[in-house]
């Protein structure tokens, strides 16, 4: 299911290929990541249908890209304008799906045992995938290729224009993100609530306005990683953000959850594990095993060290 | 037993000099009822402590008057206006505020972004910034910590740290629930001169505390609160002598 540039391009050097491949997916699990970590962090709920709310962007964006009837590289102001369009109507869409579901589904449930908001966002998942299966059909559908088609070499690995595209913005909306949470009253909100909501209450932070926003961001970030991952795939699917969502909540949980930074870690982590094994497993077989291999290190980390990699620090959440 | 002013006894009819007035509360936890008819209220420049023994009700006095629990009956009145069908963010922008037990500082957060956080609610950032300046020179040893974070502090440095968040406020009343719990008798004597400055800048006292003899020594008046319920209320000076509140609070 993964387009591995290495596979078609012929690198001189393999290995330094698979970490380019291993990057440019990584930032794709760190954008998605890191909307499984926000809501963790402010309500300690895994959101289940977060894969889903990634996977709606990638609908959109097709929709949209079908209506204008784009399927040849574009260039210029054409493009621009189209990814401008793309990226800002996938973040649109899946923040506000992503909104609705928290109010909906999980504000209701927030005192409730914690199994509950846990079933239902299991059951918003199979919703999110039910209706885009009825809409669009359940087969692959292609995604036109509209990225201007193009290459370098760094030593020996080639690098394409949408790789160093879909890094940069990644990487841009993480350094967006981190500006927000550490400099704006909103984000300072957001932080106050996830320590600690009723001291953030007694501050005069509207709780459940700023639980809006963070399902709202985590929500766009997830919505601008689908643009880009369904140029990067060349198709859309209605089950893509299953697998996709769990390999996002490993990269999470990798890096430790409700951490901004290790979701980020997580996520370039696991792309390039992935793309290491897809190229080295033993017996050649890697991509029918890179998955396994992504769910192991889920298991092996709950297991050996349940904080994760960066870890959240538990006793001060008295 | 009021002594002082008893016609504020009556407390179906508030008078102006209310800042707080709690009327008839009862609040409960499931089927706990913790807060049975409860009736007491604060006038403006006053300090008034709230004694009462462990599981009491008094944090739950507390919790009810900030909108963190909601009463099943009962109305609370600031300066005359219901504020028990408001939300907590609601309720604090009409400037109350609260030290709540066990300091709840944003452990993650640095000190000065914890003296931010209290001010929340001011828009005007050059106020923000003398505020920070204020708790500052109340409390030099936060300014020493400014970067530090908060949950790196010691516990009387972090009681420090919560009263001084609550004060960012600019709190017409400031609420403060067992602020010398777990403090040195040093600290604690900080704490209480802090409490009586604040009440000379004109803001009214709601003090919870266990240490009822401090309390009383700083308090005009107070309240005692057994299971929920108020048994016995009088001047500060008259509770020190009062024989319930000597076996029972002050121990002798």
């Amino acid at each position: 299911m993964l387009t591995i540039a290495a596979l078609s391009a012929g690198p001189t050097n393999t290995f330094l290929q698979q970490i380019e491949g291993g990057i440019t997916l990584g930032a794709v699990y760190a954008l998605v990541a890191l909307g499984y970590t926000l809501v963790y962090g402010i309500i300690e709920l895994i959101n289940f249908a977060h894969g889903d709310v990634f996977m709606w962007s990638t609908v959109i964006s097709l929709v949209i890209v079908q209506a204008l009837g784009v399927n040849a590289p574009l260039g210029g102001f054409a493009l621009v304008g189209v990814l401008l369009l793309l990226i800002v109507a996938g973040m649109a869409v899946s923040a506000l799906i992503n909104v609705s579901i928290e109010r909906i589904g999980y504000r209701p449930l927030r005192k409730a045992p914690r199994l509950a908001p846990l079933i239902a966002a299991i059951g918003f998942s199979f919703i999110l995938e039910t209706i885009v299966a009825l809409w669009r059909g359940s087969n692959f559908v292609s995604f036109p290729q509209f990225f201007p088609i193009g290459s370098f070499y760094v030593f020996g690995a080639r690098i394409n224009y949408l790789d160093i595209f879909i890094v940069v913005l990644a990487l841009g909306l993480m350094y967006a993100l981190n500006w927000f949470i550490q400099n704006t009253r909103l984000g300072k909100a957001m932080r106050a609530t996830s320590q600690d909501p009723e001291a953030a209450a007694l501050m005069g932070v509207n709780v459940n306005r700023t639980i809006s926003i963070t399902f709202f961001i985590g929500g766009a970030l997830a919505g601008a990683a689908g643009v880009v991952y369904s140029l990067y795939t060349g198709f859309v699917w209605f089950f893509t953000g299953f697998e996709l969502g769990l390999i996002a909540f490993t990269a999470a949980v990798l890096g430790g959850i409700g951490n901004i930074y290790g979701a980020v870690l997580g996520g370039f982590l696991i792309g390039l594990v992935q793309a290491i094994v897809i190229q080295y497993f033993p017996g050649g077989n890697g991509v029918a095993w890179s998955d396994a291999i992504v769910f192991a290190i889920l298991v092996l980390i709950l297991v050996v060290r349940p904080s994760g990699l960066l870890g959240q620090q538990v006793p001060d959440k008295a | 037993m009021e002594t002082t002013q008893p016609a504020v006894m009556d407390s179906s009819s508030p008078t102006a000099e209310d800042m707080l007035s709690l009327q008839n509360i009862n609040t409960y936890y499931g089927p706990n009822h913790v807060l049975r008819n409860l009736t007491l209220d604060v006038r403006k420049g006053e300090i008034v402590c709230l004694l009462g023994a462990n599981a009491a009700g008094k944090s739950t006095t507390m919790k009810t008057i900030f909108g963190l629990v909601k009463p099943r009956s009962g109305r609370i009145l600031l300066e005359g206006e219901r504020i028990d069908t408001l939300g907590t963010d609601a309720i604090i922008k009409r400037r109350l505020a609260l030290v709540p037990e066990a300091r709840r500082v944003f452990s993650r957060m640095s000190v000065r972004e914890n003296l931010e956080m209290g001010a929340y609610m001011i828009p005007d950032k050059a106020a923000v910034l003398s505020g920070i300046e204020f708790v500052y020179n109340l409390f030099p040893r936060l300014k020493e910590r400014d970067k530090q974070t908060a949950g790196t502090l010691s516990g009387g440095e972090q009681q420090m740290l919560a009263m001084g968040r609550a004060l960012m406020a600019q709190p017409r009343l400031i609420c403060m629930d067992e602020p010398s719990m777990g403090l040195s008798p040093i600290l604690t004597q900080t704490i209480f001169d802090t409490i009586q400055s604040v009440r000379q800048q004109g803001v009214t006292v709601f003090l919870v505390e266990q240490n009822a003899f401090m309390a009383l020594n700083i308090a005009d008046r107070g309240y005692v609160l057994q299971q929920g319920q108020i048994v016995l209320t009088d001047t500060a000076k008259n509770l020190l002598t009062n024989d319930l509140v000597r076996r029972a609070y002050l121990g002798g």
